[in-house]
């Protein structure tokens, strides 16, 4: 039982970085059509940026203000800096290519992903590096037979907040009405005056914002980085927006967080190395089984 | 957009163009050192995997990222049977390629009907799959991380074909020979029928193609071919690890078939010699090789979305063919 | 009585349902050899989902579709081409970046047998194939005027003759029944009066039966020989064209109460 819990928590975990980077994907595939391939990439970039902050600035940050300004701190560089790097890729690398079609869009989004990612490897180096452990808060709690980190409940309920934030954005308030709108019918919506540029800025900062984010608390939780892991997020988190309907913004959080807890007790309990064949397993038989996603998306084709 | 030749000139070079290309590629071997034919057969390599992924994806316009699992099944396949059996490499070739066919078969009847991102999306996930497979060493077979070592060379009797330029010769013998095969079936009902599919499918359904059967055609076919490569990869290397077939392989096939040109048998050699040649030619810059790869994409792109040698000149430019798709899709 | 071989087309208590929607309910057709049928009704009332349906596209959650006395409820689309009936699409479907020659080639598809390996070895059947489809693909274009522009991409040209090449398409397959789903919109008066014409002769030259789906009231009285009329997924009226002119319940529908 305890095992089960624990790892309930930490599929929650990973499930809500999934989730978290998900949403950047769901959205600007909503929108554009477009697999973002890059996107996993902001997430790595915003972790390695909340490392470089982290490790330079220690002496500040961790030793006079502790290591949870520490951390917010990274993360508000990390995000603020990837959203200014969401609007300039989109700007430099996607926007001329779109009149040419879906496939060269995706071929673009891949040579930026590889921009990137060799990027952080030419500036940080091809091997991993480590969140330094004075920048971690090291705050142990013990709930009756079950000890947790208080890292780890702060990070879980920074993403659930987020998310929670997310889907109040999208579902309730007029920005998010405009990009749901753009994204079931472009011509519509913008017929109804929803200006398309905007719609792409606001996608463009948010979600490689929020994955920026969501880098810098990888960072914490696992301590360790690599440029390849924009790569492998990456997937799991484009998994997790299929898995949530294809453009269903929501959708991608639940996603997210389900691929997460069954990866995790893939692991506990059938083994940790098939734990990525179980995963990719089972959003294949959903894909059969309910092509639209777990939760539906939003299309359909009139013949 | 291009220059136009005058007519006869343009003719004219069409008809010395082949023979030339033909004498170069012969010629090629004796004059350049080892090295170098090693780089020509990798060209020849991801030719062949050029060729088998644009059935699927130049032809019939089915967005498969995960080719690289079906080259595995190939290369694997060799690897296993000749160092546990002895069957000689050559004979496997055949092998490997209707195993990989087989494959195929098996695992995407089931998906073949699925819309073309989530078609994508299953196509990654299957390659991925392969590849963790291969690492986990199920039932000892595969060797793990480390692979399956020790795979003789491909004989004809006592005739063993192991230096460079005979390695350079057996391979660039099968791309020419897929390139007729391919040109046949391009000609084809069966060709015409794909291309049907890839501009619409409720329409080819509806002058009477059976759209899925024709589909899974093409990704048998294409898988066939790719476990071919995968063949005549694991006689040259005598190793094969699970490194050599990930999702980044698959991409570079891709990438091979729209930047030589969609359903373009030129094309896609063309694309394989900018993607295998590429890393050598910019060797000099070796640390930021990948990031000018990445942006010589992207540039690519902008300015040549329809490939280095599309299939129609003003014709099936991929710029407007996926404008339409977009539109279709949206 | 309605002698039982010349009912070319019929469909029994025909429904389909779209979740809560019922899209056709309980729909009674009889189509007849040699003649042509025009399906009218306000828009919204079904009849594309009758095509779709008939054409194999959809399968009806009720009912039956016989063609020539089978039975062809649920069979997939390209199984009932091969039976004997063509359609064309509201928005006209072509295969764009193929020239009109290959438009119409495909049509020959279902009617070819060239499989894989004829086709790698390049038999001297599938030669002969391949020059018999040439040759249908040539006169189809030719029939429908089209020959001039064979080796143009179907999307390059005009609108009213990418109209004709979708109809020289399905012609190609041989089909017995020809069903058409709006075939004169976006046309003019004078391709239209051009597409009539073309309707009538090629029933006399073809030996064919039409099915079609019209708005434009000159086309359905000028040339069908029977009018059924739908409205809410229902059959509202059937008849001649002159009865159905003058029938209250269709005007009604059409126009609304109080008309």
């Amino acid at each position: 039982m305890r095992v089960f819990l624990e790892q309930l928590i930490n599929g929650l975990t990973i499930g809500s970085f999934y989730g978290l980077i998900a949403l950047g994907y769901s959205m600007v595939y909503g929108v554009l059509k477009l697999i973002n391939f890059a996107h996993g990439d902001f997430f790595a970039l915003g972790s390695y940026l909340g490392y470089t902050l982290l490790v330079f600035a220690s002496a500040v940050l961790t030793t006079h203000l502790g290591p949870w300004t520490g951390m917010l701190a990274a993360m508000a560089v990390a995000a603020l800096s990837l959203a200014l790097v969401g609007v300039l890729v989109e700007r430099a690398a996607y926007r001329p290519i779109y009149p040419a079609g879906r496939l060269p869009a995706v071929v673009s989004a891949l040579g930026a992903s590889i921009i990137i990612q060799n990027l952080i490897m030419i500036v940080w180096g091809p091997r991993y590096q480590a969140y330094p452990a004075s920048a971690i808060p090291n705050l142990r709690l013990e709930v009756g037979a079950f000890g947790f980190t208080a890292l780890q409940l702060a990070i879980l309920g920074i993403s659930f907040a987020l998310m929670a934030g997310l889907y109040f954005l999208i579902q309730k308030t007029t920005w998010g009405a405009a990009v749901r709108a753009t994204a079931l019918d472009r011509d519509t919506a913008a017929l109804m005056g929803i200006n398309f540029s905007r719609v792409i800025r606001f996608i463009f900062t948010l979600g490689p914002a929020l994955g920026a984010l969501t880098g810098v608390m990888v960072g914490m939780y696992y301590r360790q980085i690599s440029f390849t892991m924009g790569w492998s997020y990456g997937l799991k988190a484009f998994t997790a927006t299929i898995l949530g309907g294809i453009g269903n913004i929501p959708g991608a959080m639940f996603g997210g967080l389900i691929l997460g807890v069954v990866e995790m007790l893939a692991s506990a309990y059938v083994s940790t190395a098939w734990k990525d064949v179980f995963v990719f397993l089972i959003l294949i038989l959903v894909l059969i089984f309910r092509p639209t996603g777990l939760f539906g998306e939003k299309v359909a084709e009139k013949v | 957009m291009s220059a136009h030749l005058p007519v006869s000139l343009a003719a004219g070079l069409r008809r010395a163009g082949l023979p030339l290309v033909l004498a170069l590629f012969a010629v090629y071997p004796f004059a350049a050192g080892a090295y170098f034919v090693d780089v020509g057969f990798f060209f020849g390599i991801y030719a062949l995997l050029g060729l088998s992924l644009n059935i699927v994806l130049g032809e019939v316009g089915l967005y498969d990222l995960g080719h690289a699992g079906f080259y595995a099944i190939g290369a694997y396949t060799t690897a296993i049977l000749n160092t546990r059996f002895g069957i000689p490499v050559l004979l496997l070739l055949p092998v490997s390629a209707l195993a990989a066919g087989l494959f195929a078969y098996l695992v995407t009847s089931p998906v073949i009907h699925l819309r073309g991102d989530y078609l994508c999306i299953v196509t990654i996930g299957m390659g991925e799959i392969v590849r963790l497979a291969l690492i986990n060493n199920p039932f000892g077979l595969t060797g793990g991380p480390n692979g399956v070592y020790g795979i003789a060379a491909p004989s004809l009797g006592f005739w063993v074909l192991d230096s460079s330029r005979e390695h350079y010769f057996l391979v660039w013998i099968v791309v020419g020979l897929a390139i007729l095969a391919l040109r046949r079936l391009q000609r084809s009902r069966i060709g015409r029928a794909w291309n049907c599919i890839r501009e619409d499918e409720v329409a080819a359904q509806a002058t009477g193609i059976d759209v899925r059967r024709h589909k899974l055609l093409a990704f048998v076919l294409g898988a066939v071919l790719a476990g071919v490569a995968g063949n005549l990869y694991a006689g040259k290397l005598m190793v094969v690890s699970p490194e050599s077939f990930t999702f980044w392989e698959s991409c570079l096939m891709f990438c091979i078939v729209l930047i030589g040109g969609m359903g373009s048998v030129p094309g896609v050699v063309i694309g394989a010699a900018a993607i295998s040649l590429f890393p050598e030619i910019f060797r000099p810059f070796a640390t930021y090789r990948m990031v000018v790869f990445g942006l010589a994409m992207i540039l690519m792109m902008m300015f040549r979305p329809g490939g280095f040698w599309p299939r129609r000149r003003g014709g099936l430019e991929a710029r407007d063919l996926l404008a339409r798709l977009w539109r279709r899709h949206d | 009585m309605t002698d039982p071989a010349q009912i070319v087309l019929e469909t029994t208590a025909l429904s389909k349902l779209f979740g809560g929607l019922t899209a056709v309910g309980e729909l009674d057709l009889k189509v007849l050899q040699g003649q042509i049928h025009s399906l009218i009704g306000p828009n919204g009332a079904g009849k594309t989902t009758v095509f779709n349906v008939v054409t194999g596209i959809y399968r009806p959650e009720r009912g039956r579709v016989l063609f020539e006395g089978q039975d062809i409820t649920g069979l997939k689309p390209h199984r009932i081409v091969e039976r004997g009936i063509a359609r064309t699409f509201q928005n006209i479907r072509l295969f764009s970046n193929l020239t009109c020659r290959e438009n119409v080639m495909a049509g020959r598809h279902c009617r070819t047998h060239a499989g894989l390996a004829a086709s790698l070895l390049a038999t001297r059947r599938q030669a002969a194939e391949e020059k018999a489809i040439l040759r249908d693909a040539e006169h189809r274009l030719r029939q429908v005027g089209l020959w001039d522009s064979r080796d143009e991409l179907a999307r390059n040209i005009a609108y009213g003759r990418q109209r004709q090449l979708e109809i020289a398409r399905a012609l190609a397959t041989a089909p017995r029944l020809l069903v058409l789903d709006e075939p004169s919109s976006g046309l003019n008066p004078r391709e239209t009066e051009d597409l009539m014409e073309f309707i009538r002769r090629i029933i006399r030259e073809e030996h064919l039966t039409v099915l079609l789906i019209e708005h434009d009231m000159n086309v359905v009285m000028g040339i069908s020989d029977r009018v059924t009329v739908m409205d809410g997924g229902r059959k509202i009226a059937e008849g001649l064209p002159r009865e159905i002119y003058r029938d209250p319940v269709v005007i009604e529908a059409y126009l609304g109460a109080g008309a």
